[in-house]
């Protein structure tokens, strides 16, 4: 059996099992950190840097999907500096790529742009990118438009861990980072992918899609995801 | 009391924003008991006035001829909102800012036309190199986003302008 830790969210007294991170704790105790990568059931990753946290005696901030709780630890998940660093990590994303909300499939059901109305984001203080990213048709019934990517990398560990498919990757560093299958071979070509469409659920914005859906048209059903990694307790 | 001075301002985008205006359908007429609408694609001014309490503007800036409006009216008003998601991230307009401005009109004006092929010179101004929000080239007072924004929004910000405060939109309104 695990050990008990004693730790402190937002100066209330919590007990969690050794080994579980900072979201896990806050979240069973009633807080909600926002997070784009971050999914039940899948592994943490720590990419989006939206729920990062304030832990006492740390000089900075810390990821609360991959930063585990030790005794004594003292957390805090809201705060103004908190506020600022999560809105610029937020806007980071917008200026990054394309994500035209108005002409998205995903309108109205992103987790990108629910975020933005949720922590007050009208406008982004940056200048944007304007990348020129292509999209991938390639795959009879799905998607990938690179414009619409934040790097989440949910994709890349539903495919490995639930499905255990393993076509995704990220190649490159950095800004020139992307989303490849199957060693960066067009999808439709992929050997390894089984169509299940786990990836296309699992996409927080319209990134992953399936194919002829019109603007707002794309809903995403997480559950399937969360509701199957449960059901086989790949990671309890 | 003096009547408060509003204009609005249509630059690269669809007029969805100022149709939304609209929207608000009877309520125009609280509006302008307490504003005077001084000049926009709504009234017949020509020149945009001097001495203007709140310049609405939609659209991103997309030709010399928008960077010249914004910084005028930028100039001539207290107040200045960028209204909608052309006017605030560059939205639909700003997709054409990774190809080059020569590749596009030759596409659309030669190797798309059938008939009197040639990119067109006069009477119509020069396109600045990308579609850009309105804070990139001045000063913005309030960003109200949407595609367009709901004429339920657009209305808590005009009467909360004409109250004198700098509306909270809160979560009113979402890119998109």
């Amino acid at each position: 059996m695990s050990q008990q830790v004693s730790v402190r969210i937002d100066g209330e007294l919590c007990t969690a099992a050794e080994g579980q991170t900072i979201y896990e704790v806050a979240q069973a105790n009633g807080r909600s950190i926002p997070a784009l990568c971050h999914m039940e059931g899948l592994s943490s990753a720590g990419a989006c840097r939206l729920c990062l946290v304030e832990v006492a005696g740390i000089g900075r901030l810390l990821p609360a999907c991959t930063t585990p709780v030790n005794t004594g630890m003292s957390v805090t998940t809201e705060s103004e500096n908190l506020a600022h660093h999560r809105v610029m990590a937020l806007e980071l994303l917008f200026v990054e790529r394309n994500h035209i909300c108005s002409v998205c499939v995903s309108n109205g059901h992103c987790e990108l742009q629910a975020l933005a109305q949720k922590l007050g984001v009208t406008h982004v203080r940056y200048p944007y990118n304007y990348p020129r990213l292509s999209v991938d048709t390639s795959h009879p019934r799905f998607v990938l438009d690179h414009n619409r990517c934040i790097l989440c990398s949910r994709c890349v560990r539903v495919c490995d861990e639930i499905e255990g498919a393993h076509v995704w990757d990220i190649a490159a560093r950095g800004i020139n980072s992307m989303l490849v299958s199957d060693l960066d071979r067009p999808w439709g070509e992929s050997e390894n992918c089984t169509s299940c469409g786990k990836c296309v659920q699992a996409c927080p914005t319209g990134a992953l899609v399936e194919k002829g859906r019109a603007v707002e048209e794309m809903t995403k059903r997480n559950v399937v995801v969360t509701t199957l990694a449960a059901k086989r307790d790949a990671h309890p | 009391m003096k009547k408060a001075r509003l204009a609005t301002l249509w630059l690269d985008g669809c007029s969805g924003c100022h149709m939304s205006l609209l929207d608000i359908d009877e309520a125009i007429i609280a509006v302008v008991q307490r504003a005077d609408i001084v000049y926009g694609p709504l009234v017949d001014a020509q020149e945009f006035p001097v001495d203007v309490d709140v310049a609405i503007v939609e659209g991103a800036v997309s030709s010399q001829d928008d960077l010249e409006k914004i910084k005028r009216v930028r100039e001539r008003s207290r107040i200045l909102v960028a209204l909608g998601d052309c006017a605030i991230t560059g939205n639909v307009p700003s997709m054409r800012n990774r190809f080059l401005v020569k590749t596009i009109l030759e596409r659309v004006y030669v190797e798309g036309a059938d008939a009197q092929k040639g990119i067109p010179t006069d009477g119509v101004p020069t396109l600045l190199k990308q579609a850009i929000p309105l804070q990139d080239v001045v000063k913005v007072d309030l960003h109200v986003p949407g595609c367009p924004p709901s004429a339920s929004a657009i209305l808590f910000v005009l009467n909360e302008l004409l109250d004198g405060r700098i509306p909270d939109l809160g979560t009113k309104v979402r890119f998109g």
